[in-house]
């Protein structure tokens, strides 16, 4: 662990991955009070396309032409999922499994057939299935930051048009808000904190890093600006451990080891958080029982 | 009412020539809303004074609420239009504050009473300009109104459904508007806080305003509301409570199940 301060690699590792925890806590807070979870799952799976013909037709795999690529692609499937919605009678969860697996598949495909050809092997796109911590670069880093910095500033500006759009779109709209444009812009930002955590953590759990650090901090506060704070240190937490932890010894694939350490912080926000957490709730329903009788018992919610 | 011919809502911005009437709060025309070919309201007039509390009530279905939302821009107009002071709602927009279903919002949201109140301040705020002590001090009053000061800053989940009511009803009242439309604002509240909200609404009439809201208990409309709109798809009847609310408009409006309204007890048939 002490390398962490010596070792340069693993210090540009811990950056990168603390940085993309920080911006996926912040906006993955929104999707979980939208009750959006799974759209993470869509955008970040849609994004595969975008990664190999932005590198088939650049033939570069500098960060920027790739993670752009991959943002393009994101964003075209929430429109594609928008666009079912509105047209069609399948529903959201519908839309959303549809346009994951179709873009994923299609992503594969060109994965494959790009690996057919000679100057492939160097362009290493596979680690974008489950990500690579240890190949990240001062220059991945560099364009994370940024993305993830303007991501983070246009939250603080539109946060009072975000809060209304999250909490009651509709009396948005009566206030005179542009409620859709509101959410294309929110989206939009998902997209950007999902699309800079690919390399790392990977097309196939990136969404993990959208849900768990906002469903932990949700357990912890009855505020959305303590919550948006503490999802962004859980992200952070989880993203530096799990990048750690895989570029460390065995060289797993990190996108594993940060969904398991997201997890743990998600399972312990779960039992523990004071009002919410379920050993609380069990002690004090316990005690309630013994005082006044089953019918007063304070039902906790998740 | 003769149909007017549809000018575009940007050709009335003008004004002098526009159909509307300036002394009616609210004046919708020839209003269609349909759902997948569907029509939930059908060809709907209704012309609403200055300074009334009006109820618009009809059976399960008959499009109250869509009548609200197509009055706020809310849904798809299929036909007709909607006046507010005799111009386009966009342009009225400051002049009309919202009281929505209280189960249309997740009350689990993090977030304060008080909060909540403050974003009837948004609109007047306008893009990325962030609340402060004037908002605050709004919202306060507000809730001062409501009798809810002493939760200003409980978390919203800890709230009963009447409290949860009475904060919507602050959130409007900072919106600080002509005319409110309220959907169901007496629903699940106990009949303390119905006397309390009657005496509001009734007090922002008298001070001029114009209330109209989706009533569901025919018993009290007469004795809350002086005016009515029956309403079943169609516009059944439409104007001051003592002359529209007869069992003869009510039984167009309820149809067959008018028979068992009458007979049945009171209160029963009122809360269904």
């Amino acid at each position: 662990m002490f390398d962490l301060f010596t070792d340069y690699t693993l210090r540009t590792v811990a950056l990168g991955a603390g940085v993309l925890g920080i911006v996926s806590g912040v906006l993955g807070s929104f999707t979980v009070l939208r009750h959006q979870s799974l759209l993470g799952d869509a955008i970040s799976h849609a994004a595969l396309p975008g990664i190999v013909l932005a590198f088939l037709l650049t033939g570069s795999n500098e960060p920027l032409p790739l993670i752009v690529g991959a943002g393009v692609a994101g964003w075209l499937g929430t429109l594609l999922v928008r666009a079912i919605v509105r047209n069609t009678r399948i529903k959201n969860d519908g839309a959303l499994g549809l346009v994951l697996s179709v873009f994923f598949g299609m992503g594969l495909m060109l994965l494959t057939y790009s690996q057919s050809r000679p100057d492939a092997s160097q362009a290493g796109l596979d680690k974008f299935l489950f990500g690579q911590a240890a190949a990240l670069l001062r220059n991945d880093v560099i364009t994370i930051a940024i993305l993830g910095g303007v991501a983070i500033v246009v939250v603080a500006l539109f946060w009072k048009e975000f809060k209304l759009l999250s909490f009651d779109p509709e009396f948005g709209t009566v206030l005179g808000f542009r409620m859709g444009s509101i959410d294309v812009l929110l989206t939009t930002l998902v997209v950007i904190a999902i699309v800079i955590g690919l390399q790392t953590v990977g097309v196939v759990l990136m969404s993990a890093m959208v849900v768990a650090p906002g469903a932990a901090a949700r357990q912890w506060t009855d505020r959305l600006s303590v919550m948006v704070c503490l999802s962004a240190l859980f992200g952070a937490l989880a993203g530096v451990t799990g990048a750690l932890l895989s570029s460390t010894g065995a060289r797993m694939p990190t996108g594993p080891m940060v969904v398991l350490s997201a997890s743990a912080i998600v399972v312990i926000s779960l039992l523990f958080a004071p009002n919410r957490g379920l050993v609380w709730d069990w002690l004090r329903s316990r005690r309630t029982v013994v005082q006044s009788g089953p019918q007063d018992q304070v039902t906790g919610r998740l | 009412m003769a149909p007017t011919p549809a000018t575009g809502p940007s050709a009335s911005g003008s004004g002098v020539q526009t159909t509307g009437d300036g002394d009616l709060a609210i004046e919708v025309m020839d209003l269609t809303v349909a759902y997948r070919d569907k029509p939930v309201l059908w060809d709907v007039d209704m012309s609403v004074a200055r300074g009334v509390l009006m109820a618009i009530v009809g059976p399960n279905g008959a499009g109250k609420t869509t009548l609200i939302k197509a009055i706020l821009g809310l849904v798809d107009i299929s036909a007709g239009r909607v006046l507010i002071g005799g111009r386009p709602y966009e342009q009225q927009r400051r002049r009309v504050a919202y009281v929505p279903q209280r189960g249309s919002v997740d009350w689990d949201f993090p977030t304060t009473v008080l909060d909540v109140v403050m974003m009837g301040r948004y609109g007047a705020l306008g893009w990325i300009k962030r609340p402060g002590a004037r908002e605050k001090h709004a919202a306060s009053e507000a809730l001062e109104k409501v009798a809810m000061s002493d939760y200003a800053h409980r978390q919203i989940s800890q709230l009963s459904g009447g409290q949860q009511q009475r904060v919507f009803l602050a959130r409007s009242l900072v919106q600080d508007a002509d005319v409110y439309l309220m959907d169901e604002p007496f629903q699940g509240v106990d009949a303390t806080t119905e006397r309390a909200i009657v005496t509001l609404l009734q007090d922002l009439r008298d001070s001029g305003a114009t209330v109209v809201c989706v009533h569901h208990d025919l018993q009290t409309v007469t004795e809350y509301f002086d005016s009515v709109t029956l309403l079943n798809v169609r516009r059944i009847a439409s104007g001051a409570t003592r002359e529209v609310f007869t069992d003869e408009n009510l039984r167009a409006t309820y149809g067959g199940r008018m028979a068992w309204l009458k007979t049945g007890s009171p209160t029963e048939a009122a809360r269904d």
